[in-house]
């Protein structure tokens, strides 16, 4: 058995894991909330902005928290354009082609990292990666408080955007009710754009919080998007509450599975757990309907 | 006294905290047609899918031919002999005319040719036999409502929920339906319809409930339905009965 | 029998195809697509019949494979009946993912999604588990007998895959012609309009998915005797899910020929991306993912679609001309 000060280190550890989880299960679930779609390039895109960040570090010296100023906007704009340009004209709005298309994308997107970088797993140096904060009897990664910090940060300017900006207004109003946002006015095509942006975006920072302790390789990204659709299953589709706290409770019990059962074993346990909400509980603990 | 084929009895329905149905019961005798009519929003729809196995009901009973059948899945009511048409057609879209009635016609057919045959039968019978191998996605509003109507038709109902078959039908297209319903209900066919077109309502139906708000306000035969004022004000709003009374308007 | 007629003259003339050429290169392209039409039938059956989405059926491909494979390496058992016990294994795989999915309702993204993850789940304990080899697979022996289904030349094996794909053309002949196909058309159509016909919309899926996987199964099945070699990434990969949809679709779900069609375009598309670029892992992907955005975008209903089209403006065009001829003499 584990003992308290290890069962301590593996919760606390599972949160800092947890946060990041949760901001890009803050961008899915903001996606599907508005465009009513599940966006499987959600983990290419991811992995896209780690080697963004990596090659900014690599080629431009930028440390990550710097480059995700420029990332960020960046990544916004490419979300932004997919939607507008791609994902939407291609579908007509049926729904099964719209899973096609943003698998299609999800493809491209992440064999174009492939054929572009190899396999080759890559990793970046930072002078404070390996600094640790001393938190009770634990001792925690400093980039991973960071990331803590900066996740709740990122949920705190969402929130504020949705509330009281007249964009964040749109977009709520075409997530509640997209004919009569239309009717009053409002430009559906470029909000669900809009939209999309504000969830890549989420990505992309979180991609920048995550490469300094992290590797990247043209599969990075995978691994955390099926996380982050476990997470806003559980948590429910399309709540940013449900991200938050499903986020932190997958990144809990992952540290604990793994502690257990083994590094594999322990991403087992993600997708069983993936696979039993989407049977059981498809509304997930918040959220609306399947 | 014979036992209706169908008695819906004190069925409620809460969505959350909306209660659409209160405590609402009707009743279709055999072979005869009974009409569900009242205010949008008075739960005559959610009433059907109830009946017809697509919602939970929260309380009440549904009796078919003496059976209890809530809970039951749609296909099985199907099975049984409940047919349903849906208030906005649902045709398939990409199968032909023919294709989308033999779909019903395979309940009791499991060969296809037979079935093929059966629903061109079918379909000449509501009128759409020069239609037999159109798509089903290019036919008007009418001709989409006779096919729901044929389909429902195919798997040889006992018992026949029509809701609002004739919304969006102009007057000649109405005038055209109703023989049709009624021949239907000349084979033995217990019809149970939403309606909101009077001269429908007051041509066809033998028996009519009128539900506002989830509550069964009145039924009776239509001539006395229409002119009671109960009624009127359930459509027409509080004192509308009254002021008409007044003008001397019936 | 006349409705086998177009599949067993399109059997014929492939059939004779290596009679005329001894090309390795010819023979070796065409048993890999028609593997992969194999496959693509198997999820076409599902998905373009049926209308649900798989992203996973590398679940079945994988399973075929696997079980094909580790029965004749641990357990020495025969190569055919190894190929038999594997199609059964995948379609109860099938019946599984299928009970549990359709019982509980899911549908389009929803179950897109689980397919993945049961793949994925596989693919995991695939790469871990020391019956299957863990992370090194496993590597059938080298074994040049008609009896354990291995052949000094390509042309037998490209007849097998061949007899495979016709056989699961009649297949979906017989199944559009029968009750369960109408069935499974309607449940594509519009699930709730089905129930209330009657149709057991869960039962129909279920049975749609167990062929489904049985036909795709077949594929993999095939693959382990063909490459004698198989792993995690092989069997459960990302990449035979991939193509497994991309065929039909290409091709023309819910068609007969479509994933035959599709298979070869794909694996066309596939060579040229090596010839372009070498063996760089990942282009043919990106290839294949634009196509897959072209074909929703531009021609949903894939190249059958543009036949079926080209079809009714020919015989718009000859009814106008007739038509106006006909005026002519009037």
């Amino acid at each position: 058995m584990l003992s308290p000060d290890i069962l301590f280190a593996a919760v606390l550890n599972g949160l800092m894991t947890g946060a990041i989880y949760a901001l890009v299960a803050l961008g899915l679930t903001l996606i599907y909330g508005v465009l009513h779609i599940i966006n499987f390039a959600h983990g290419p895109l991811l992995t896209a902005a780690m080697f963004a960040a990596f090659f900014a570090h690599r080629l431009l010296g930028l440390d990550p928290y710097v480059a995700a100023v420029f990332i960020a906007p960046l990544f916004f704009l490419f979300g932004y354009g997919l939607q507008r340009f791609i994902i939407g004209p291609a579908a007509h709005g049926d729904d099964r082609n719209i899973l096609l298309v943003t698998l299609g994308l999800a493809v491209i997107i992440e064999n174009a990292l492939l054929y572009a970088f190899r396999a080759d797993t890559r990793t970046i140096n930072l002078p404070y990666a390996f600094d640790v904060v001393e938190v009770g009897s634990a001792f925690v990664a400093l980039p991973r408080i960071v990331a803590f910090i900066a996740v709740f940060a990122v949920a705190l300017g969402l929130w504020l955007i949705m509330r009281w900006s007249d964009t964040g207004k749109a977009i709520r109003a075409v997530a509640k009710e997209k004919l009569g946002a239309e009717l009053a006015g409002i430009e559906v095509a470029h909000v669900y754009a809009v939209t999309f942006g504000l969830g890549t975006a989420c990505v992309a920072i979180a991609a920048c919080l995550l490469i300094p302790s992290y590797y990247v390789n043209p599969h990075a990204g995978n691994a955390f998007v099926l996380i982050a659709f476990t997470i806003v299953v559980l948590g429910g589709m399309g709540s940013v509450a449900g991200a938050l706290i499903g986020g932190l409770f997958v990144g809990v019990v992952e540290s604990l599975s793994g502690y257990y059962l083994g590094e594999s074993l322990g991403q087992i346990s993600i997708f069983v757990m993936f696979i039993l909400v989407l049977l059981f509980r498809p509304r997930g603990l918040f959220g609306e309907r399947a | 006294m014979v036992e209706p084929l169908l008695r819906v009895e004190q069925v409620s329905k809460r969505f959350g905290g909306l209660l659409a149905l209160d405590r609402a019961s009707f009743a279709a005798d055999h072979g005869r047609i009974t009409a569900l009519i009242g205010p949008n929003g008075a739960g005559k729809t959610t009433l059907f899918s109830i009946t017809a196995g697509y919602l939970p009901l929260s309380a009440g009973r549904i009796v078919y031919d003496g059976v209890s059948i809530a809970g039951e899945r749609p296909y099985r009511l199907a099975r049984r002999g409940i047919a349903r048409t849906f208030q906005i057609a649902q045709p398939f879209m990409g199968l032909t005319v023919r294709e989308n009635i033999a779909v019903g016609a395979h309940l009791s057919r499991p060969d296809r040719a037979d079935a093929l045959a059966a629903a061109g039968d079918i379909a000449r019978e509501v009128g759409l036999g020069d239609l037999l191998d159109r798509p089903a996605a290019t036919l008007t509003v009418a001709g989409r409502k006779r096919l729901e109507l044929a389909r429902a038709l195919a798997i040889g109902p006992r018992l026949l929920l029509l809701d609002e078959v004739l919304a969006g039908l102009n007057p000649s297209e109405i005038r055209d339906m109703v023989p049709v319903i009624r021949t239907i209900r000349g084979r033995g066919v217990t019809i149970v319809m939403i309606e909101h077109v009077m001269q429908a309502v007051l041509s066809l139906a033998e028996h009519v409930f009128v539900l506002s708000e989830g509550r069964v306000i009145a039924d009776g035969p239509p001539e006395a339905i229409v002119a009671d004022p109960l009624v009127v004000e359930a459509y027409l709003g509080r004192g509308a009965a009254a002021r008409m009374m007044g003008t001397g308007h019936a | 029998m006349r409705r086998f007629a177009p599949t067993l003259i399109v059997m014929a003339l492939l059939g004779m195809l290596p009679l005329i050429t001894s090309s390795n290169v010819v023979l070796n392209f065409l048993v890999v697509a028609l593997l992969i039409a194999l496959v693509g039938q198997g999820w076409n059956l599902l998905g373009g019949y049926g209308g649900q989405y798989s992203f996973g059926h590398a679940a079945f491909f994988g399973t075929g494979a696997y079980v094909t494979a580790v029965l004749q390496v641990r357990y020495g058992i025969n190569a055919w009946l190894g190929f038999c016990i594997g199609i059964a294994a995948s379609a109860l795989v099938g019946a599984l993912i299928g009970a549990l999915s359709f019982r509980s309702g899911l549908k389009g993204s929803y179950f897109a999604l689980v397919t993945l993850a049961f793949a994925e789940v596989l693919r995991i304990i695939a790469s871990v588990a020391p019956v299957t080899g863990a992370g090194v697979g496993t590597l059938i022996k080298l074994d040049l007998r008609p009896e354990a289904f291995q052949f000094q030349s390509r042309a037998p094996f490209y007849w097998i895959v061949l007899g495979l794909v016709g056989v699961s053309l009649m297949l979906m002949r017989v199944i559009e012609d029968s009750r369960f196909g109408a069935y499974l058309v309607a449940v594509r159509e519009n699930e709730d309009a089905a129930e209330a016909l009657g149709v057991n919309t869960t039962v129909v899926k279920l049975g749609a998915m167990t062929i489904s996987a049985a036909i795709t199964a077949a594929g993999g099945c095939f693959y382990a005797q063909y490459f004698l070699f198989v792993d995690a990434g092989i069997a459960y990969g990302p990449w035979i899910s991939i193509e497994a949809l991309l065929a039909p679709i290409i091709g023309g779900v819910g068609t007969v020929f479509g994933p035959l069609l599709g298979a070869l375009v794909v694996k066309t598309l596939g060579e040229l991306a090596k010839l372009a670029t070498g063996d760089a892992p990942g282009l043919d992907l990106v290839i294949y993912g634009c196509v897959l955005i072209l074909v929703v975008a531009v021609a949903p209903r894939g190249i059958a679609g543009i036949l079926s089209d080209l079809r009714q403006h020919v015989l718009a065009l000859r009814t106008a001309v007739a038509a106006s001829l006909g005026r002519g003499h009037g």
